[in-house]
């Protein structure tokens, strides 16, 4: 199969999927409104795919091959200097300002003393801590919604970010313990939560739309166990747990980089190596199935893999919402290629956290408003203000 | 037999509302319920029956009703299975408005923050459909928008939360959803809201079905798309925009309801709209009455009841059943 006829292929899973956003029978949102829409832009887009998709295979004598999307890879790149370049300017921002000289010349050894001790041991933590929990709750998030067929299908609508709450809450509430307590007891809500609705879900395998439906209903249940601790709460535990829910980088150090790095390490790779059958998993189990793909298989570990790495993140700096949601969503427009789009969605989710913690440094002056206040603010107006662009654009 | 299903529902929920009035920290016998209701003659029973648990029970039934036709239609409307009325971004709108009330305008009463709620609820609601694209509007836009918009007004709420400790702490118990506040004029006041959005969502029962196999197959049928969304999105804004100015974002039964109703009715709206707005005051009742008798003398809160008593259910459906999907 030549490149030419690959580039095709794709075309067409794109326009199916860019109008519906999923096809194929079963949850979320159906393909009928998919084929109207291809009848009507059919023409625009089609034009607009040989002019804007270059995709090119790369091939080995020894048989292995390699798809190499242009504007993902362009995008993706993109995406990884402005983080970086966001995460420098968080550095440099506080107190004692620096300039990305300084903290560039730091890094690297430079430096005095001071400029040392506040880069490598109160500043670079909190970067990398955001770097990684955006990262994580970004590919996270796309394999849930990839996997829910939905685009909805964030963590907090199914119930994992609510076990976390959970858990940290009673932690607050009761024992009044502190942030490594809480951290433990958000782990420990995520992964029970996480495994007891693969348990309820499972029933010969997992399906898509039970597994949907059972994280609905375990979510109701948390978020009413997370109210009623609220309400059981003293005003200064109230305020407390406010803080973590939202989501919080103050004070990170390098006791939550390493646990959360290695998570990641680990897991990071497991995911993306799922990339190529959570996309076909896309147009269907039976067409997934037809084409190969071991689907009970591919769900189960993608998923367990987002659940853990959605557990880690939390604990370390709450359960930021939005990020999961609208990080993979944002990813998917600005690379305009079909599948879950993973490291884009991994590497936004990263930009999103650093820029909001930048932004509210900006704004509100240092640590006077924790980070996720902002993060839902940036991710959902910049969608919004995709959304609005994509209209115009006819693109949707 | 859908038909003798839904009369059964009905007498379920006259038993239910019937123990509304009953069951509670005063335990009333039936014949002093029905002379509270019928002949009030100012006992103590009397004063409990007609100012306190009539007026509540009242609540609990429209707004039961509400929540569960807003959810149908919203499910209906977005083709989506995790959509609830909140995905419109009402119960943002409503909570950023009654924390704007407390922090800004220092209103403190239940009462007071009725129509801050139903306002922000309401713009909102317009502003997602605005953004959504108008006449171009898909469910997918839709619920994207609502959602953006919805992560924006949480973002603003949290905000406020934070830097003023009293309107957390005022917000802290608003939020849970509560049908305590119901006095006699409050469900008078609203009442007629919830009325036009329910006939509203009983009327367009029909072109929800064409809806359902898509825009091309529903235009086809002769379904007029747009103006079925629009009146949708208005049938949704008033039911679950007056319900949440009442009683507090309430989200999950206008979520888990339809699911069910769908499991039992098949997917023609004509009976899953009607089921709904039977069944969903059931689990509502159901869930204030254990609420009032799990607690006694105090009582839990209708929202953290309706979902810790209604999840397990859900779960156990949904795992028994083949669910109808949408």
């Amino acid at each position: 199969m030549s490149a030419t006829v690959k580039s095709g292929k794709d075309a067409g899973a794109m326009s199916g999927k860019d109008a519906g956003v999923k096809s194929g029978k079963g949850a979320g949102v159906k393909s009928g409104e998919g084929t109207g829409k291809d009848a009507k832009a059919g023409g625009a887009r089609g034009r607009g795919v040989t002019a804007a998709r270059r995709i090119t295979a790369v091939r080995t004598k020894g048989g292995l091959s390699l798809r190499f999307d242009a504007r993902a890879t362009f995008v993706g790149l993109l995406l990884l200097a402005v983080a970086l370049a966001a995460g420098i300017a968080l550095i440099g921002s506080g107190d004692y300002p620096m300039t990305p000289g300084e903290v560039m010349a730091t890094l690297t050894g430079g430096g005095d003393a001071g400029q040392q001790f506040i880069v490598q041991d109160l500043r670079l933590p909190r970067v990398l801590v955001g770097l990684l929990v955006g990262a994580a709750f970004g590919i996270a998030g796309a394999v849930f919604q990839t996997v829910s067929r939905n685009p909805l299908g964030s963590p907090d609508v199914l119930g994992f970010a609510q076990g976390s709450s959970v858990g940290a809450l009673v932690v607050i509430v009761y024992f009044q313990g502190g942030t490594f307590a809480v951290a433990v007891g958000a782990v420990v809500g995520g992964v029970v939560t996480g495994l007891a609705i693969f348990l309820l879900a499972w029933k010969r395998g997992i399906h898509g739309y039970r597994f949907v439906l059972v994280g609905i209903g375990a979510s109701a249940m948390l978020y009413a166990m997370v109210l009623y601790l609220m309400t059981k709460a003293n005003i200064v535990e109230a305020t407390r747990a406010t803080t973590w829910m939202t989501g919080s980088l103050n004070g990170r150090d390098w006791d939550q980089v390493w646990p959360l790095a290695a998570v990641c390490a680990v897991l990071v790779p497991v995911v993306l190596l799922y990339g190529r059958p959570l996309r076909m998993l896309e147009m269907g189990d039976d067409a997934a199935y037809a084409l190969g793909v071991r689907v009970d298989r591919v769900r189960l570990v993608a998923l367990m893999a987002a659940v853990v790495l959605v557990a880690s993140a939390t604990a370390a700096a709450g359960p930021i919402s939005f990020v999961a949601l609208t990080a993979p969503q944002l990813a998917r427009r600005l690379t305009r290629s079909p599948g879950p789009n993973l490291l884009p969605a991994a590497l936004m989710g990263a930009v999103l956290l650093v820029a909001a913690d930048w932004s509210s440094q900006r704004l509100f002056g240092a640590d006077q408003l924790p980070v996720g206040v902002l993060t839902g603010v940036l991710g959902g107006g910049y969608l919004l203000w995709l959304l609005a662009t994509e209209r115009k654009a006819g693109r949707i | 037999m859908r038909s003798a299903g839904l009369v059964a529902s009905v007498a379920v929920l006259a038993v239910i509302a019937v123990l509304g009035i009953a069951v509670g920290a005063k335990q009333i016998p039936l014949d002093q319920v029905w002379h509270g209701v019928f002949h009030y003659s100012g006992s103590d029973s009397g004063v409990v029956v007609r100012d306190v648990r009539f007026p509540r029970t009242l609540l609990g039934l429209i707004v039961g009703a509400a929540l569960g036709l807003a959810g149908t239609v919203m499910q209906a409307l977005t083709r989506n299975p995790l959509a609830d009325p909140g995905v419109l971004g009402i119960n943002a709108g409503a909570s950023a408005a009654v924390v704007s009330a407390i922090s800004f305008f220092g209103v403190t009463s239940l009462t007071g923050y009725v129509w801050f709620a139903f306002a922000g609820a309401a713009v909102v609601s317009v502003a997602v459909y605005v953004l959504g694209g108008t006449r171009s509007a898909t469910p997918v836009r839709l619920a994207l928008a609502g959602t953006a918009l919805t992560a924006v007004l949480v973002g603003y709420i949290n905000a406020v939360n934070l830097m003023d400790t009293a309107a957390l702490d005022k917000m802290r118990f608003w939020t849970v959803g509560s049908l305590a506040s119901a006095t006699m004029p409050t469900v008078t006041h609203i009442a007629p809201f919830l009325a036009v959005g329910g006939v509203l969502a009983l009327l367009i029962a029909r072109p929800l079905n064409a809806i359902a196999l898509g825009d091309d197959q529903a235009r086809a049928l002769g379904a007029r798309l747009t103006r079925t969304r629009v009146l949708a999105m208005l049938a949704v804004t008033l039911l679950c925009g007056g319900a949440t100015a009442v009683c507090g974002p309430i989200v999950y039964v206008g979520l888990m309801v339809p699911h069910v109703v769908r499991a039992i009715t098949g997917p023609d709206m004509r009976w899953i709209l009607p089921y709904s707005a039977v069944l969903s005051p059931v689990l509502l009742l159901g869930a204030d009455v254990l609420g009032r008798v799990v607690a006694r003398p105090g009582e839990l809160q209708v929202g953290i009841v309706t979902a810790v008593v209604g999840g397990p259910v859900f779960i156990y459906l949904v795992r028994r059943r083949r669910m109808a999907q949408l």
